[in-house]
């Protein structure tokens, strides 16, 4: 007869063993949707490109010797892969202003929202999500429309006087930025106003009671507080602006490429599948390392409250 | 109405909607996009009583790519001149022999034997164009007649110049500009190929394809371009005008070709042989915008395509036309890195 010691291990057991095998279906999922694809490309990074596309299944570190070095095809000396440092680097810069961008505008925005009363704040959560139903490549041609020389802005511009020629935005890093800030803006609101909903404004009073300057109760309280929310926002801002494609390419006019399109290239004309592969987890483990960087002293400066 | 009404509604729908579209056969197309006359594949429906589907990619390699793949379901493709060896090599297409088919007597001699499919054993001309340099005279009246537009910008076009980012026409352009041979390996070309694009990009303001609306609404005054894109340009703008480089200019050649995998063979067999045919020719040209190579076809052309400067190449040109060839995966590899160069 088993005693109740061993009926309860035996429960425990086929409780642990009914977890895995419901867990299974979505296991599997996981690995077959997100974790294989990204094994083949770490896989492709190792291989040798085929002539015109695919690969060659034969071993070879060359890719990630070329992500890195490359050799001069003229004077054939081994040096730093000047274009893609610079590539890479144009791509960080433009994912951090465009996560202070967004910061700036998304911020005040989050706090307006949250200030309202009950009723109305739906009304402003429903507009700042009303972008999200139009398909990105719509939005990025809406905002070209405006910005270029025969465009909204301009003509109105002109029709007042205030210039006598159109301004050029377009095809200017000034374009890109706009369309990016204007793109992911609603990634930055939504994380800081869910924070900020939740902020006790009966400690923002106190401030004040204790005579607070608007600027340190912003400092000391307000910003502390809904610090989780803008670290949020930040990630979910930078990340996608680091693989950004189609808002560079259309309002930046394709001449200096961006992070995606030294990618694309080698899938696409320059037929060096394995190069595109290496590149791809490079920038993968650039994010990674950036986003533990990150939350690490983010978490560290940040108050404790609870 | 209750669950099995509306299941047996639905299921009635389904069932008249399929045997609606019901033909004796059916053909898969993989064609670029916005190249396929609807009027002519009607007429091929109708007179065949074949269901036509088409596919839209937007680069070679894509094709390329998706074809090797395999279990596309595509009958037909269209890869240009450059690609067709490729695809020939790598045994993705069919032997079909559309030299001993009967609309062939109706191809034009200079293209009935071309180098990248000897005896046109695989493929049928689709489309013949040219690369060249498009410039609205409204801004710049000089001469054009050169790739010095593109790269030695005259001051009149300084910052208004796009440049189709198309690697391969882009460098053979740039070859030609500095007096090279295409796909050349002579590293003293290469190297004044490279100078040459890094010194005339800061005059570009964009390298991108959507030229027919940016020229048409201003944001450039020249571009380099395909012919029927300038074509169309110059249909809404008088001003705009296609220049034919002297130092040389690429001709391309897009051509119909049946897939290995192909299930209806039959039927793509048809196809090859219909589009043979000058009246079926001008009306793929009259959508296209591009010349065919079909001699007779010229009879049934749009009149506002039939001498237009883009579709029939002035004699005094034709001798600068060089028709674009593959170059070997190691001259790619050089090409490659100069466009990275071109690029960064």
């Amino acid at each position: 007869m088993a005693t109740a010691e061993e009926v309860a291990k035996a429960a425990e057991r086929r409780d642990i063993r009914d977890r895995w095998l419901l867990s299974a279906p979505a296991l599997l999922v996981i690995f077959l949707a997100a974790t294989g694809p990204l094994l083949i490309v770490l896989v492709y990074s190792f291989l040798t490109p085929g002539s015109y596309g695919d690969v060659k299944w034969q071993f070879s570190p060359e890719a990630w010797i070329a992500v890195f070095l490359e050799r001069d095809i003229f004077d054939d000396t081994l040096s730093v892969a000047a274009a893609h440092v610079t590539i890479f680097l144009r791509s960080i810069k433009l994912s951090v202003v465009t996560t202070i961008a967004t910061l700036v505008l998304g911020f005040p925005t989050a706090y307006f929202m949250a200030t309202r009363s009950e009723k109305t704040r739906d009304l402003w959560l429903f507009l700042i999500t009303i972008p999200f139903w139009t398909n990105l490549l719509i939005r990025t041609f809406a905002v070209l429309q405006i910005i270029r020389n025969e465009g909204i802005v301009n003509t109105i511009l002109l029709k007042l006087g205030i210039i006598s020629s159109p301004i050029q935005i377009l095809y200017t890093d000034t374009a890109i930025l706009i369309g990016m800030a204007y793109v992911y803006l609603p990634l930055m609101v939504l994380p800081i106003y869910a924070s900020m909903e939740k902020l006790d404004f009966r400690l923002v009073e106190a401030g004040y009671d204790l005579y607070a300057t608007r600027f340190k109760v912003l400092r000391k309280i307000i910003f502390p507080l809904v610090k989780p929310g803008v670290i949020a926002g930040s990630i979910l801002v930078f990340i996608p602006a680091l693989g950004a494609y189609v808002t560079p390419s259309v309002l930046g006019g394709g001449k200096n490429m961006m992070l995606s399109n030294l990618i694309e290239l080698q899938f696409g004309q320059g037929r060096n599948w394995p190069l595109g592969s290496a590149l791809s987890i490079a920038v993968m483990i650039i994010v990674m390392v950036a986003l533990l960087a990150y939350v690490r002293n983010a978490g560290k400066s940040g108050v404790r409250h609870g | 109405m209750n669950w099995k009404t509306t299941a047996t509604a639905m299921g009635l729908a389904l069932l008249a909607s399929t045997s609606l579209a019901r033909a004796d056969g059916e053909l898969n197309i993989y064609n670029w996009g916005n190249y396929t006359s609807p009027d002519v594949i009607k007429k091929f429906e109708a007179k065949y009583n074949i269901k036509v589907t088409i596919t839209d990619y937007d680069s070679n390699d894509t094709a390329l790519a998706k074809v090797r793949q395999g279990g596309t379901g595509f009958d037909i493709a269209v890869p240009s001149q450059t690609y067709v060896p490729i695809w020939i090599k790598e045994g993705l297409v069919l032997e079909t022999d559309p030299g001993k088919m009967e609309n062939f007597k109706n191809v034009a001699p200079e293209w009935a034997n071309p180098d990248f499919d000897p005896g046109r054993k695989y493929s049928v001309p689709w489309a013949l164009g040219t690369v060249g340099v498009v410039v609205n005279t409204d801004v710049y009246k000089g001469p054009a007649d050169s790739w010095g537009i593109i790269f030695n910008t005259p001051d009149e076009l300084k910052g208004k110049v796009n440049v189709v980012p198309e690697m391969n026409d882009v460098i053979f352009a740039a070859i030609k500009y500095v007096g090279g041979q295409q796909c050349t390996t002579d590293k003293e070309v290469l190297k004044k190929v490279r100078d040459t694009l890094v010194a005339a990009k800061p005059n570009w303001i964009a390298m991108e394809y959507n030229t027919i609306e940016k020229m048409g609404a201003g944001d450039f005054k020249a571009t380099s371009d395909w012919n029927g894109s300038a074509l169309r340009q110059r249909l809404a703008n008088p001003a705009i005008h296609y220049n034919y480089p002297k130092e040389g200019f690429g001709l391309w050649s897009d051509n119909v070709v049946v897939l290995k995998e192909a299930k209806n063979v039959e039927n793509a067999k048809l196809f090859q042989n219909f589009i043979m045919d000058p009246e079926n020719a001008a009306g793929l040209s009259a959508f296209h915008r591009y010349a065919n190579a079909i001699v007779g076809s010229d009879k049934y052309m749009p009149a506002d395509m039939k001498d237009a400067p883009e579709v029939v190449i002035p004699a005094a040109d034709k001798p600068h036309a060089e028709l674009q060839q593959m170059c070997a995966p190691e001259i790619q590899d050089l090409y490659t890195k100069i466009w990275t160069e071109l690029q960064k």
